[in-house]
């Protein structure tokens, strides 16, 4: 019994855990679509100075990782490839698998790593400092003024970030491509072009769509969340970092699942 | 026009009542049935030493903290059981100064000042330039507007807190440890702060504190609170003209242990622990 218990304890609290992050970020995006029209302040200085930061900052860092992961992925397959004959698959072979897994995946692991920590830490050391205590004492709902600016950034720039880090992946494949497979320029490209349909990228950007949804409510249902004193904001950060990596991961399978039983893979 | 009569009705009486307040944090009560009365233009200085309760009953008036039973009336309004969007309203007319200032640190500290002016008032941006360079110059701090919070002394970022806080022009105003962590002469600056604040704009104002001097300077009336309950409440004159022991001990800064009575000690070391009761029992025989 006491096993079967503990399982039960885990599941409801897993449960709970869900529902919280659900609830956190349904207000933030009431807050982010439904609220201006309700006579609420549209906070577009503090989205804009958010999408900054989780998108046009990460640019460089992003560019040269999936410029790197691209060219991995073409040494890999070309590994099995050649043994084929059929080199001049690696075109094919990274296109595919960048925009529909590796592109996404490696933009919001990204994206965890500098913005989901950093909302955490941010939120976590407002609520140690009390002002997250003040805003409510202002009568400004912290879900609203924190939560929903980052969530609007988020929602617009991974799609953004997820096309970059696409392009990036695939030129990094063509590197391999034209030095050692005996392709020109355009030649990969085109094949790398012809090799997708645009589902392959829609699902790639729907997933990313929903990878930022869950880092933006895990980095800042764990800073909210922070208690204590300073030593809790690391604590906060990771748990943010490791819960968002996971929780990407089985939205990552979900939605792929999805795809793949609805027909669309 | 029964409605108008019940107002003014309201607004004759005490700005501030509270009636049996408790407040639990899970299975622990920390405030066990606290009641007081703040007039209009008032200070009150609540007193009480670390883990009294004063922090939890600050939470509780400013609607940080749930009530687990009793009654806060403010301004004639229940912040125990009014709807979310109603306490929003009253927190618009309060304003609070936190420990540490609380400060924005992404934000300057005009930004910080001007915040409840750009999310709740109307305003134009010139005028509401103008509100918050008026607001910096009521706390002494002219010309500091573009300053980040981080480049302000302790004092001054206190100050700027209480710029902040009077940016809405409240009608009551909430201190928590206005003075904790200052040197003598900084916190004699916002005790001398707090008193113009109350010359000029006839506020009321509740501070909670554990600092003596600043409290007998700032207060019309006092309130001793200890182990979540009212010891004292009076008149700074009353206060020390007291001869309650718990209130003489407070003043006269006694440490616990020299009031602590040989027995009380004997039954704390020895309750719940078996076969001890005994030896308590034939103690309390002596």
């Amino acid at each position: 019994m006491e096993p079967l218990a503990k399982i039960g304890e885990l599941v409801t609290d897993c449960l709970a855990y869900l529902g919280s992050l659900a609830f956190l970020i349904g207000g933030a995006a009431y807050s982010a679509f439904v609220g201006p029209f309700r006579g609420k302040p549209f906070r577009w200085q503090r989205a804009l100075s958010q999408a900054m930061e989780i998108g046009v900052r990460a640019l460089p860092i992003l560019s040269l990782i999936t410029f790197f992961i691209g060219l991995i992925l073409a040494l890999q397959s070309a590994y099995e490839l050649r043994k084929l004959g059929a080199l001049s698959l690696v075109a094919t072979a990274v296109a595919i698998s960048v925009t529909r897994e590796l592109g996404p995946l490696i933009t919001a692991i990204l994206v965890i790593g500098r913005s989901g920590s950093a909302f955490a830490a941010e939120i976590g050391t407002m609520r140690i400092t009390e002002e997250i205590d003040a805003l409510e004492t202002m009568a400004i709902e912290p879900v609203d003024f924190l939560v929903a600016p980052k969530f609007l950034a988020m929602v617009v720039m991974m799609p953004c970030l997820t096309i970059w880090a696409n392009t990036m992946g695939i030129l990094g494949g063509s590197l391999f491509g034209v030095a050692q497979a005996d392709f020109t320029w355009v030649r990969y490209m085109r094949s790398s072009l012809d090799a997708l349909y645009l589902h392959d990228i829609t699902t790639g950007l729907i997933k990313s769509v929903m990878f930022g949804i869950t880092i933006t409510a895990v980095g800042c249902y764990e800073g909210l969340s922070t208690s204590g004193g300073a030593e809790e904001i690391g604590r906060s950060t990771t748990r943010a970092v490791v819960m968002s990596i996971f929780l990407v991961i089985a939205v990552d399978l979900v939605f792929t699942a999805l795809f793949f039983f609805a027909g669309e893979s | 026009m029964a409605e108008s009569k019940k107002e003014s009705e309201r607004t004759d009486g005490p700005m501030i009542s509270v009636r049996d307040l408790r407040v639990q944090y899970g299975e622990r009560e920390i405030l066990h049935g606290i009641s007081f009365d703040v007039a209009r233009s008032e200070t009150l200085v609540i007193l009480g030493g670390s883990g009294s309760g004063k922090s939890t009953l600050l939470r509780a008036l400013v609607g940080l903290q749930k009530p687990s039973a009793g009654q806060i009336w403010m301004r004639g309004q229940d912040i125990a059981d009014v709807t979310h969007r109603g306490l929003d309203e009253i927190r618009k007319k309060i304003g609070m100064s936190f420990q540490g200032g609380a400060l924005f640190g992404s934000m300057t500290v005009g930004e910080n000042v001007a915040l409840p002016l750009r999310e709740h008032a109307k305003l134009e941006e010139s005028t509401i330039e103008i509100i918050v360079r008026l607001k910096l110059d009521q706390v002494g701090l002219t010309g500091f507007e573009n300053y980040m919070p981080s480049e302000l002394s302790g004092g001054m970022k206190k100050r700027a807190a209480v710029a902040r806080a009077l940016a809405m022009d409240p009608d009551i105003l909430f201190f928590d440890e206005p003075s904790a962590g200052l040197d003598p002469i900084i916190a004699a600056g916002i005790d001398h702060l707090i008193n113009q604040l109350k010359k000029a704009f006839h506020m009321t104002i509740i501070v909670v504190t554990h600092e003596l001097a600043s409290a007998f300077l700032i207060a019309d009336r006092m309130v001793l609170i200890d182990k979540g309950q009212i010891v004292a409440m009076g008149t700074t004159e009353e206060m020390r003209s007291s001869t309650q022991p718990r209130v003489r001990q407070f003043l006269d800064r006694v440490a616990e242990s020299e009031v602590t009575q040989e027995l009380n000690y004997l039954q704390m070391l020895t309750e719940g622990i078996a076969g001890t009761s005994r030896m308590a029992g034939w103690k309390r025989g002596l």
